[in-house]
This record gives structure tokens, C-alpha cells and sequence, in this order.
């Protein structure tokens, strides 16, 4: 790849309250592909997910070691943790509507970017919402509520406002979780259509979903990556570790 | 066919003892309520008039009206609010949305608690010496007020951040993940969706404010002003002092008088309490998760 990684990881550890839940973690994510993280509970899945973003600062027991490169540039070297974060699109397990109207909650990032005019609002909640399958079914009803949505439209909802961010990196964890399965077809036609735009990590407890979706995948569990490749070598058998065959094919996990 | 077995019909029996006594237990405490309140009506509704509330006392305070001790108490509750209201709000922001959970903000917390608990002559003392004397601000209802507002924070405090923390961390999390700012999360969503339990806080304070005696006693209450307060440097006349004062230290007033001040100072709380339980029925209807 002549591109350099959108990004690096390197001696990455994450403990909580010094009980350490991931473990010298290295690895590179690349510009436009779809990057998934498979593993069973209490893997480390989403504390990866929480340091790209920062996150440990919600946190006061989350102590985050090692050195995270975005872009080429240490996620804690930048002046800015506001900017760095309005550029990071995260989606999480259990959908958050935020409870301000449809409109609003997918206008909130843009109007922290100082976008005022309602035209290009406008604009911006079609796109995203019609980007993230939610467009049809909410255009008549804008103005309602976003936390009064169904799980699955708020999950939607949920996606579209990290799309109005216009992040260049996507954070999807186990985003499927409270959404039907067609409608979960829908979402994943449309993370594939977003690869030509920006790179997407994806964590999630399906298997196959990081089969259908991602173009390499990483094997985490106790806190350990234990295997990292191309996602069909690793379906193939084409492995580092017989644990990760174990996991894909179900004998554990 | 089910029957009943000896332990299905004790526990049955053991079941409809436990009601019976809570439900005594319950009427026991509405009681005392109704006796009071009907004691108010029955002795003091005669004395109940326009006259009654818009004049001033008149020989010795044995006849005549209310009017200064009302107006006197309007003061000294607004006075209060707009010195405890800023603060206490602020506080409650920043300890619930900005203080990292240390060992300072754990005594601040315990320390809002015992002030709580702090029994009200020893808040009009402190009210003595810190605004009267050390400050300089002499007895007024100034001084009064701010006696009153130290007293009040707590409560301003504590409900102000059970309403913040009642909005769910989601909401935050999700507007930090989008870049927002813990202000620009406050402004947008935090605080819309608290404000409901931040007013009936603040109502309460009101009812409160208005129904004690002690701290005001030293602070800024006289018993007897001829005319209304001009600027909050003036003492005041005020409802629950107004009743001490003629209840205990004045010889010859009417029965139904006290009984009367009683009647209304309790009215102006139940009104305070009944819109602060309206208020939050009429927000909850608009909550919005």
C-alpha cells in the first residue's frame, strides 16, 4: 500500500482501574478499507474503539498506554480533543436518539461547525439521512422527535448524524445489535458504498458480518490480538493461530 | 384441582395484616394534616378579608391587616432567590457536569449535605454576624435575604444536580463523540431536558423561604413598620415573624388573628407547593425520552 495508514497503532494497553483489559496492541488501519474487530466478550473490542476516539476521558478509571497515530500525527498531541473527535464518526451498541427533533439531531454536528443557513442544513440532514436509509421513512416527520423513533430508525438516526460530521474515520460498534436483519442488510449496502469515502472500523460479534463487510479482520480476545489478515484468508483457514479458525467456525467463544 | 394448602391461606392471612397495619399507619399521618387544617379554617377564615389583607395593623396590633408582613415577605423570598438562584445553579453545574469525582468534590458534596442539616437559628446567628455586623449591611432586608439564601443553597443545589443527573449519560456521551464541548452539551441538551426539576427546586425554595422565622428574627424582620420597604436596606415586617410576635410577645390580640396570619401564610406555601407539583406534571407530559 503506497498510501500511508490513516492509522497506527503501536504498544497499545488499556486498563481499567489497573486491571488491564487489552495488551500491547500494533496494528495499521488503511485509508478506504473496512476494518473489522471480531472476539468474544471482554475482548478488548471496544476499548480499541474507545481510545481512537478519546474516549477514556468520559472515563476517569480507563488509563489508555501506547501511542495512537492519526494521519501520522499522536491522537494526544492534538490541541484540539473537540476537533479531533468531530472528525471521528462513532456509532454504538444501543442507539442514542437524542431528544431533539429528527432534524436537529442530524443538524447538531453541522451547527457546531458554525453552519447557520437553512438551506445548506437542508442539505446536509437529506444527504446523511438518505446516505444512512432513514431519509423515506422520516421526511415527513422531521420535526418529531428523534428518541420517539423505533430502535432500528434511531440506529439509522444514529449513523446519519456521524455522516454529518463528515468524519474521515467511522467507529461501528456491534451497531447491529438493536436493528432487524433486513434493515441491517440495508446498513451494511450502504458501509460498503462509504468505503470509497472514508475507512471504517468495525467491531462486531457476528462473524459473518465481518465476512460479508470487512476487507481484513483482527481476532481479539482476553485482551490479546491474536490473529490479524485478509478477511476471506482468515475464513479460509489461512491463520497464525488455530484459536481464530476456532472462533469463526463457533467450537469456542 | 387446585386447593388451598394451611400455608397458601397463613401466607394469605399474614398478607392482609401487613396492609391493614400500613394502611392505618397512613391514615395516622394524614390526621395531624387535617387537624391543623381545619383548626386554620374553623378559627382563622373569619378573620379573612380584603381589609385583612391589604391594610396595615392598627392599635397595637390588635386590629387591622396583614398588608406590610405580606408585601415584607414577597421582598424578602425574591431578594433571597436572586442571591441563591445564580449560585446554587451553578454550583450543581459544575459539580455534576465538570468535577472529576475526587476528594475535594466528596467533602463539597458532604459539606452541601450538613449545611443542609444545619438547624436555622444557627444560620441566623451566622446571618448576624457575617452580613449585619461584619459586612456591615446592618439589619434590612438585604441581610435577611442573604441569611435566608445561605440557607436555602442546599436545597437549590441538590435538586438542581438530582435533575442534571436524572438526564441520561447517553445524551452526553454522544454529543462529546460528536465534538461538542461540555458547555456547547450542557447548553443543547443537558440543560433543556433539566430545567423542569430545577423550577419545582427552585418553587420549593420559595415555600420554604417564606415559612421560616428564626433566620430573619435577627437579620432584617421588625415588628412592627409603619410603612412598606423602599430599598433592601430597609427592616420589614414579615408573615411568619408578624405571627411569632403576636402570638407570643403581644398581650390583647384577637384570637382569630393569628389564627388568621396562620391561614394565610400556609395558603401562600400549599399555592407555591401546588404549582411546583403542577408544574412538574405539565413537564414530564413534554419529556422527551
Amino acid at each position: 500500500m503506497v498510501e500511508p495508514p490513516i492509522i497506527e497503532v503501536r504498544d497499545l494497553t488499556i486498563s481499567y482501574d489497573g486491571q488491564p483489559a487489552l495488551r500491547d496492541i500494533a496494528l495499521d488501519i488503511h485509508r478506504h478499507e473496512i476494518f473489522g474487530i471480531i472476539g468474544p466478550a471482554n475482548s478488548g473490542k471496544t476499548s480499541f474503539l474507545r481510545a481512537l476516539n478519546r474516549m477514556d476521558g468520559f472515563n476517569p478509571g480507563m488509563e489508555v498506554r501506547g501511542s495512537i497515530r492519526l494521519n501520522g500525527k499522536d491522537i494526544n498531541d492534538w490541541r484540539n480533543v473537540y476537533a479531533l473527535r468531530s472528525r471521528i464518526g462513532v456509532v454504538l451498541p444501543l442507539p442514542v436518539g437524542l431528544p431533539m427533533t429528527v432534524y436537529d439531531n442530524v443538524a447538531f454536528s453541522p451547527r457546531l461547525r458554525g453552519i447557520r443557513k437553512r438551506a445548506e442544513l437542508d442539505e446536509v440532514v437529506e444527504r446523511c439521512l438518505t446516505r444512512a436509509a432513514l431519509w423515506d421513512e422520516v421526511k415527513d416527520r422531521l420535526d418529531s422527535l428523534g428518541s420517539l423513533l423505533s430502535g432500528g430508525q434511531q440506529q439509522r438516526l444514529t449513523i446519519a448524524r456521524a455522516l454529518s460530521q463528515e468524519p474521515e474515520l467511522l467507529l461501528l460498534d456491534e451497531f447491529s445489535i438493536a436493528v432487524d436483519p433486513v434493515t441491517t442488510m440495508r446498513i451494511e449496502d450502504v458501509l460498503r458504498e462509504l468505503r470509497s469515502e472514508l475507512t471504517i472500523v468495525l467491531v462486531t460479534n457476528l462473524v459473518q458480518q465481518a465476512r460479508r463487510l470487512a476487507d481484513r479482520t483482527a481476532f481479539f480476545l482476553m485482551g490479546e490480538m491474536v490473529d490479524i489478515g485478509i478477511t476471506e484468508d482468515l475464513f479460509e483457514g489461512k491463520v497464525r493461530d488455530e484459536r481464530t479458525t476456532g472462533y469463526i467456525e463457533g467450537r469456542f467463544g | 384441582m387446585f386447593t388451598a394448602t394451611t400455608l397458601n391461606r397463613r401466607s394469605q392471612r399474614a398478607q392482609g395484616v401487613a396492609r391493614a397495619v400500613f394502611f392505618l399507619m397512613t391514615v395516622t399521618l394524614v390526621i395531624p394534616v387535617l387537624i391543623i387544617a381545619g383548626t386554620l379554617v374553623v378559627k382563622g377564615g373569619p378573620a379573612i378579608s380584603w381589609e385583612f389583607l391589604f391594610s396595615a395593623p392598627r392599635d397595637g396590633m390588635t386590629a387591622g391587616g396583614i398588608f406590610p408582613a405580606l408585601v415584607g415577605t414577597v421582598w424578602l423570598v425574591a431578594v433571597a432567590l436572586l442571591a441563591s438562584v445564580p449560585v446554587g445553579v451553578a454550583a450543581a453545574l459544575y459539580l455534576s457536569e465538570y468535577a472529576p469525582d475526587n476528594l475535594l468534590t466528596r467533602t463539597i458534596n458532604l459539606a452541601i449535605i450538613n449545611l443542609a442539616g444545619v438547624p436555622s437559628i444557627v444560620h441566623a446567628l451566622f446571618g448576624v454576624g457575617a452580613f449585619v455586623l461584619f459586612f456591615n449591611i446592618g439589619a434590612s432586608i438585604l441581610a435577611a435575604s442573604l441569611t435566608l439564601a445561605v440557607m436555602t443553597l442546599p436545597v437549590v443545589i441538590v435538586a438542581t444536580r438530582e435533575s442534571l443527573q436524572a438526564v441520561p449519560q447517553a445524551f452526553r456521551e454522544a454529543c462529546w463523540n460528536m465534538g461538542a464541548t461540555r458547555w456547547q452539551t450542557i447548553r443543547k441538551v443537558v440543560l433543556p431536558n433539566s430545567i423542569s426539576g430545577i423550577l419545582t427546586g427552585v418553587i420549593l425554595e420559595v415555600s420554604r423561604t417564606a415559612g421560616e422565622t428564626a433566620p430573619i428574627m435577627f437579620t432584617g424582620a421588625a415588628a412592627f413598620v409603619a410603612f412598606l420597604p423602599n430599598s433592601v436596606l430597609d427592616q420589614t415586617m414579615a408573615m411568619s415573624y408578624h405571627l411569632y410576635y403576636i402570638a407570643t410577645q403581644q398581650t390583647g390580640v384577637p384570637e382569630e388573628i393569628p389564627f388568621g396570619v396562620a391561614l394565610v401564610l400556609i395558603s401562600i406555601v400549599l399555592l407555591m407547593n401546588a404549582i411546583s407539583i403542577g408544574f412538574r406534571v405539565y413537564l414530564r407530559g413534554l419529556k422527551k425520552w
